[in-house]
């Protein structure tokens, strides 16, 4: 689960790593009265989605007055802000954060998140702040500093020193702030799941202060559970609709543009489909697993779910029954025809414990658009030809 | 011969008396594994399945001689379940359970390292060495026994698997199930090295997916240490590019974890990749004949 940036430096601030002083505000005049409260004379009116690049898309301003505070905030309240992290079709704006302005002297990197093959926690840092750290990474992946962090004995003198040595940090005062903002950091990563904190830009002031100028959080999903505060700050709005629809219901569904829908069960061999669908010149529509304990119900949504994208001109069921019985499959599916109307060919492959008496269930009932296949690459074939108009 | 666990693999249940715990029991012990006994805190005393049932682990370690434990406890306790197992003295630990946090697996990895305890998983199908010993959830029916070792990030991708395999005339000796979450037990390399190992093993499959950089680790491997021949399917060459905030987890490994790149690593080292799961048996075929 990912947050907003004004969340995340909630979380921040909680843990005493040092932010601007901001606001959020849902309304241009909300926006207007922040800025009073917060006083000075500069501001900045960043819109909050759950996506990076936001500057560059024009999410970002600056104001320097009143007046443009609200100008700025009419502009981006309700705009579909574009970034390369959101995908073409962009996401709606629907709130503003309104900050003081920061005096800026240098612009650094800095993120935690899990090393998959040192297994512990990483600190990774870089002066290039304020850049895309992918560019950086890929043009002068030297300037990318990476300190694992073993959770067992926890953040040491060590991994301090070789961050703000590798940062080029000489002053004391300045080495000490950042070394406790990185400890800091860690801290609130190991205390709340989190899969990742990112902040770029992280600046240093001219009076020498390290501050998270942003502010990125993605949590564990799996312990949620034990974090009821960071649970509360989930915006529904930010989640695609059709997937929270089908995650109630044991589904996990992505949207894609091709023709077929699929209904695969496992992560693995849902993708697999797709890649033989592609492989045999067709599109997939959709990727959709539904799970280990598939029943009528969760089939019946599944093609509910699968048939509200115009553009699937045939659906394809691949399941691979393993505890799940495919006999019970092929009466979900019966079941489901009846409950739904499926108006696309539907072509199915039920492989795996009791697959004979299945194909024999499917046979009986005689369905017009229902087709039988008898592996996944069968099954593929003619979910292609399907939706190409040929039987 | 197979690799990790045989006929004479005496096991444990973790969450013995569960829902799950008790349906998998019953389905591998019909399978023919040595289910000796299982552990639920506060049941100790009980028999479950004509099975005993013990409080600690190392009770059931001390009065069965287990050396694997299979854990179906629930996600927020797998983390104490593995380190009390690799505690007790446990050799190997097969995590089932789904949705177990990442931090408390990457303290009970380390715990179990360190314990020289070795896991397999979580979130994942189990073990299984055909005809002899199934540790897990699979459907023990398809997996016949044969000459091809299969190691797989996905379940249902090694029904798939093994279910072609088997199709084709061939058969398995064992099949490991190493999960896809961020932190995972036994992998690639160490699978590859036993499969390597075992005369019985002629050839290997290795169905992997999109991101980390495992499949290009093992790659590698291949390259050096590896002679048998490997056949490989890497799912989701069409999966489109996640819509994340921030792209830091790639970065670690220098990858970008696509199927493009795992496949040509895996290509350039002579393995045998297909483009689609539906060609995993015939390529065996070709591998092996």
């Amino acid at each position: 689960m990912n947050i907003h940036e004004y969340q995340a430096k909630q979380v921040f601030a909680k843990y005493g790593v040092p932010t601007p002083r901001g606001i959020i505000a849902n309304t241009p005049d909300e926006a207007v009265a922040n800025a009073k409260e917060l006083g000075g004379n500069i501001w900045v009116v960043k819109a909050q989605i759950h996506a990076g690049g936001r500057g560059l898309g024009g999410g970002v301003k600056l104001a320097k007055s009143l007046e443009e505070v609200k100008e700025l905030a009419q502009e981006i309240l309700g705009m579909t802000l574009v970034t390369h992290q959101t995908g073409p079709e962009g996401k709606l704006v629907q709130k503003v954060y309104i900050e003081e302005g920061a005096d800026i002297k240098d612009e650094l990197y800095l993120s935690v998140v899990l090393d998959r093959a040192a297994e512990m926690p990483i600190i990774m840092a870089s002066t290039e702040g304020g850049m895309d750290i992918e560019t950086v990474a890929e043009e002068t992946p030297e300037k990318i500093i990476k300190i694992a962090i073993d959770p067992a004995f926890g953040f040491q003198g060590y991994h301090g020193r070789e961050l703000v040595f590798g940062l080029g940090i000489t002053d004391k005062a300045e080495q000490k702030k950042m070394i406790q903002f990185a400890q800091k950091l860690y801290t609130l990563y190991m205390e709340n799941d989190a899969e990742m904190i990112e902040i770029n830009p992280l600046i240093k002031t001219g009076a020498g202060d390290f501050i998270a100028l942003d502010g990125k959080m993605g949590f564990d999903d799996s312990a949620l559970g034990r974090h009821p505060d960071i649970e509360a700050m989930r915006d529904i709005t930010e989640e695609d609709p059709d997937e929270r629809e089908a995650s109630q219901y044991g589904l996990s569904y992505i949207a894609l543009d091709g023709e077929i829908g699929c209904m695969v069960n496992g992560a693995g061999l849902a993708m697999g489909t797709m890649d033989t669908i592609n492989y045999m010149g067709g599109t997939p529509a959709n990727f959709l697993d539904v799970g280990g304990t598939a029943n009528a119900e969760t089939v019946a949504k599944g093609f509910e779910i699968i048939l509200k994208n115009p553009n699937v001109k045939a659906i394809f069921v691949n399941i691979f029954g393993g505890i799940v019985r495919c006999d019970r499959i092929a009466n979900g599916i019966l079941e489901a025809t009846k409950m739904v109307d499926v108006n696309v060919p539907v072509i199915v492959r039920l492989d795996g414990t009791n697959a004979p008496e299945a194909a024999e269930i499917l046979k009986n009932a005689n369905i017009d658009n229902v087709i039988a296949a008898t592996d996944l690459g069968d099954g593929a074939a003619k979910a292609v030809a399907a939706a190409k108009g040929e039987k | 011969m197979s690799i990790l666990v045989n006929k004479d693999t005496k096991v444990i249940v973790q969450g013995f008396t569960g829902g799950e715990g008790t349906f998998h029991a019953e389905q591998c012990m019909a399978y023919g594994t040595d289910i000796v006994g299982g552990v639920t805190p506060g049941k100790g005393g009980q028999t479950h399945l004509g099975k005993p049932v013990f409080n600690t682990v190392k009770e059931a370690v001390a009065a069965t001689g287990a050396t694997v434990s299979m854990v179906f406890v629930p996600p927020a306790f797998v983390g104490d379940a593995v380190m009390e197992a690799a505690s007790a003295g446990i050799e190997l630990a097969v995590i089932i359970t789904e949705g177990a946090p990442v931090r408390d697996m990457q303290a009970a990895k380390a715990c179990a390292t360190k314990n020289g305890m070795m896991t397999i998983g979580p979130n994942c199908p189990g073990v299984i060495t055909a005809d002899e010993c199934k540790i897990g959830i699979m459907p023990g029916a398809i997996f016949k026994k044969g000459n091809v070792g299969l190691i797989s990030k996905s379940g249902t991708l090694t029904y798939e698997g093994a279910n072609q395999v088997v199709n084709e005339g061939y058969g398995i000796t064992t099949a490991v199930g190493i999960g896809g979450d961020p932190i995972i037990g036994l992998s690639y390399k160490q699978l590859l090295q036993m499969f390597q190992d075992d005369p019985e093993t002629e050839a290997i499959v290795m169905i992997g997916e999109i991101g980390g950089d495992l499949e290009i680790q093992a790659a590698k491997f291949i390259q050096e240490n590896v002679t048998k021949p490997v056949v490989a399917f890497i799912a989701g060459q069409s999966a489109p590019p996640g819509k994340r905030m921030g792209h830091a987890g790639a970065i670690i490994s220098g990858s970008a974890g696509t199927a493009k790149e795992k496949m040509d690593a895996l290509s350039a080292v002579g393995v045998e990749v297909v483009v689609s799961p539906a060609e995993i048996g015939k390529a065996v075929k070709k591998v092996l004949s």
